[in-house]
């Protein structure tokens, strides 16, 4: 009987029923847009650092990690270093990177070393680099731009002549001649951000590792222990507390929106409360009529919200692939329910205790 | 006392509306019989409506006291007056007061409900329905009931749980007379049929006159 009263308590208000499910569901879409972007960004960078197909990563020993644009570069000597002078290394690539358009990141590489290291990139058109000018985007990229085959783009002040579009998930999204691209940025002498080395077998990782930390001023890591930390969230500066805020955000529009909402619904149902306590409704079965609505109000707007959030991941990847990668995160559907409901419910005691408090005979002359 | 449904003895209820105290009650006396219909008439702000809700168990009296159905009122607490508003005594309303939302049946439900009934109703409530003359429409919401059909679900709501006394507040004051005329037929039917004890307030001689017995009300006192 209880879930019918608010079931057509809420059936006949249906634009502050619809409102307060939009409202509520607003915070649940921020909560589980920003917790997919966050996933769905770095799974994304994290798939292309391991389709390198390197064993160690080396760069600057004060470089930054994550979006693989580690600000301080390396001598491109060094390349032809670990080539030479580190044993049981079997390839080593240097390659250049350049923020365009955060997050989106232009690399200079040399092809064939590239090839070397992981069989290459597979092109769903077009081919591979072959004038200095030539330039390859990915998939996602070039749906984002238009872009094809053949097309002129112009970064970093320079013209490109598209060549190849090619799958997602090895390195780089956008990439160029690691030289060209070292002459467009007019460096004095050749530098590159990373090198990536391949051994002749990945047992030989730690003796390579231990001997670049003694013969150089390097910083060596070994190619799975990097991902492991640049593409956890737990160690990106700040991701946490961000979400922690949007959170805290979603639980307080839950809580004012719920506490209005109910507030209002309150006030219109004065004389009905007091029927209800006329005929022996206690001040818990009031409250539990209340508190039930709300949370009523919170799951509606929580599916509302995982519904709208279909809707976000549909646009980001429609809009803007590239730029921005989005996952569903089903794990986190429960959790932003929790969080509604803990909102809803805060929300509803005060309308929901103070509607429990009303004099019967007050509330019955109510019109 | 115990023989009777309603005793009260010198009752008070002092209202304070700011720092003015306002007398409502100023010692009523009355005794109501199992059993009995009393029909109370009275002016307005002769107190009728605030013996009616001290009686119901809608707020303490300021002192005196009250018995209902063996029950010493003014030593209950909330809790307890909310006890003897579930089960021993129902309300009848001059405006129906139905839940807007729910069907008849539902309005009737609920209060079975609040007072822990459970399941369908019972055959001789259903014979109930049958003679209120409401049995085809109690799928039906109130806005979509005449007066009368609505006064009469409310009456069913205020018998469901069989109460010691019904509670009848000017329950003709917004009926026509032919469903005016019903409704009492319908209460004394209860009160003859059933020994439903039925305290009635009415400022209509002729509803008064379907009562056993009639009390004037004046100044807070019974006459």
């Amino acid at each position: 009987m209880t879930a019918k009263l608010v079931f057509e308590n809420l059936k006949n208000k249906p634009m502050r029923s619809l409102l307060s499910f939009l409202l509520i569901g607003v915070p649940v879409t921020l909560i589980l847009t920003l917790q997919g972007l966050s996933s769905g960004m770095l799974n994304d960078a994290k798939a292309r650092a391991r389709g390198v197909g390197a064993d160690i990563l080396v760069r600057a020993s004060n470089s930054t990690v994550g979006l693989n644009t580690g600000a301080i570069d390396i001598p491109e000597k060094y390349v032809n270093y670990f080539r030479t002078e580190v044993p049981h290394v079997k390839l080593a690539m240097g390659v250049f990177n350049r923020i365009i358009d955060l997050p989106l990141v232009v690399t200079g590489l040399n092809l064939d070393e590239f090839n070397a290291m992981n069989g290459g990139f597979n092109y769903a058109e077009g081919g591979p680099l072959r004038a200095p000018d030539d330039i390859l985007v990915d998939t996602l990229y070039a749906k984002q731009k238009k872009l094809h085959i053949g097309d002129t783009i112009t970064l970093l002040g320079h013209p490109w002549h598209l060549v190849g579009i090619i799958e997602g998930g090895k390195l780089a999204r956008i990439a160029v001649s690691l030289k060209t691209l070292q002459q467009v940025l007019g460096q004095e002498s050749p530098h590159v951000t990373w090198i990536y080395l391949k051994l002749d077998n990945p047992a030989n990782i730690d003796a390579v590792d231990n001997f670049i930390q003694q013969h150089t001023d390097l910083r060596a890591q070994p190619m799975a222990d990097y991902i492991e930390a640049a593409y956890n969230p737990s160690h990106i500066a700040g991701l946490s507390e961000f979400i922690y805020v949007v959170i805290a955000i979603g639980v307080v529009i839950g809580f004012a929106v719920v506490c209005l909402s109910m507030y209002m619904a309150v006030l219109q149902r004065t004389r009905e409360i007091g029927i209800l306590k006329a005929i022996g409704g206690s001040n818990g079965f009031i409250l539990r009529i209340i508190l039930a609505e709300a949370m009523l109000l919170g799951v509606g707007g929580t599916i509302l919200g995982i519904i709208m959030s279909f809707g976000a991941w549909w646009l980001i990847r429609t809009l803007v692939p590239s730029s921005l990668q989005m996952e569903i995160v089903p794990l986190w559907w429960p959790i932003a329910g929790a969080i509604t409901l803990v909102g809803a419910t805060l929300g509803a005691l005060y309308p929901g205790l103070s509607a429990a408090r009303h004099d019967p005979i007050e509330a019955l002359a109510y019109e | 006392m115990s023989s009777y449904a309603v005793e009260t003895e010198d009752l008070r209820k002092i209202y304070r509306v700011g720092n003015v105290a306002v007398p409502a009650l100023r010692g009523a006396n009355l005794q109501v019989p199992d059993g009995e219909f009393l029909a109370i008439v009275g002016p307005s702000g002769s107190g009728k409506s605030t013996l009616f809700h001290i009686i119901g168990g809608l707020t303490p009296p300021t002192s005196g006291k009250v018995r209902v159905a063996g029950l010493d009122l003014a030593s209950l607490t909330d809790a307890g007056r909310t006890s003897l508003r579930k089960k021993t005594v129902g309300f009848v309303f001059q405006k129906f007061n139905l839940l807007p939302n729910l069907t008849a049946r539902d309005n009737i439900a609920v209060a079975r409900y609040i007072a822990g009934g459970k399941g369908a109703f019972s055959k001789d409530f259903e014979e109930l329905l049958r003679l209120l003359g409401i049995e085809k429409r109690l799928d039906h919401k109130p806005n979509a009931l005449s007066g009368g059909e609505q006064q009469r679900v409310a009456i069913a709501r205020a018998i469901v749980n069989h109460p010691a006394i019904l509670l009848a507040d000017e329950p003709t004051g917004n009926l026509d007379t032919e469903n005016s005329r019903a409704v009492l037929e319908i209460l004394r039917d209860l009160n003859q049929r059933r020994g439903q004890t039925i305290l009635m307030i009415t400022h209509n001689p002729e509803a008064a006159a379907f009562a056993h017995r009639t009390v004037r009300m004046r100044d807070g006192r019974v006459e």
